[in-house]
């Protein structure tokens, strides 16, 4: 990883930060927001502030990754997928990526089903976030960790 | 770079109502812009920004892109096809190229 991580919080404050969200009770919609600073910032930007809450998302991504310039993963989202029930959008954000979020997803209730496959770079071992806005606004999402053994953007492509 | 080589994986036929599953492939670098070359100069960033799947002229499915996503960049994605008609895939990289695909399906 070529760019700082923790963009400029120390290690201590960070720390803090886990212990303050883990004092709070932890409701559903909270666990997201656990996963990393700078999945929280990215999130916030999507939200708007919204809650997000864990479920209805799947997140398929091997939890131990040999190679991190090419990690396959499939999210797919619980919705009818018709003109009055769809997914709009699913974020892929990552942890410790130089750029958290990975790629975005519009849908639309054409698609019949919600479910997309790509693969992505992994910088290091990290938690990836899916999140899913629906037609209603809400958000869902899912969380995966994933072990890298051969990082992305040490060298090579 | 050009982007000339994609894949596309379309059935020729299906039935009404049927869903689909469409796999892209294009082949590019998806420089991330943050490597150096053997001298230490700054390789650009040159990636896909943008990927966008159209049946018979609308929007069904789209992707913005960021250095996250791997070299050759892949997506699978279901479609619910209700008639015969034209699927085009439009992909433009950081540079504003582009490459474009299409494929005819058959409903029946």
């Amino acid at each position: 990883m070529s760019k700082s991580r923790g963009e400029g919080l120390s290690r201590r404050q960070v720390a803090a930060g886990i212990v303050a969200v883990a004092l709070v009770p932890l409701a559903a919609g909270s666990r997201a927001a656990v996963a990393g600073d700078q999945i929280s910032t990215a999130l916030e930007k999507i939200t708007g502030g919204a809650p997000v809450t864990e479920g209805r998302v799947k997140l398929e991504i091997s939890s131990l990754a040999e190679n991190g310039f090419s990690v396959p993963l499939t999210v797919s989202v619980d919705s009818p997928m018709t003109a009055d029930d769809y997914v709009k959008t699913i974020h892929i954000l990552s942890e410790k990526n130089p750029v958290a979020e990975v790629v975005k997803f519009n849908l639309s209730p054409r698609m019949g089903r919600a479910k997309v496959s790509t693969s992505i770079r992994m910088a290091d071992t990290q938690r990836v976030l899916a999140v899913a806005e629906m037609h209603d606004g809400s958000f869902w999402s899912a969380e995966a960790h994933v072990i890298v053994t051969l990082s992305a953007c040490i060298d090579g492509g | 770079m050009s982007m000339t080589s994609a894949r596309i994986v379309v059935p020729k036929t299906a039935k009404r109502g049927e869903v689909v599953e469409i796999k892209t492939l294009i082949k590019h670098p998806m420089e991330t812009g943050y490597r150096r070359d053997h001298r230490g100069q700054v390789i650009p960033r040159h990636i896909i920004q943008r990927f966008v799947a159209t049946y018979n002229g609308e929007e069904v499915f789209s992707a913005d892109l960021t250095q996250g996503v791997a070299a050759n960049p892949y997506f699978a994605f279901p479609l619910r096809v209700e008639e015969s008609g034209e699927i085009t895939f439009t992909w433009t990289d950081d540079r504003g190229s582009t490459h474009t695909e299409k494929a005819e399906i058959t409903v029946a």
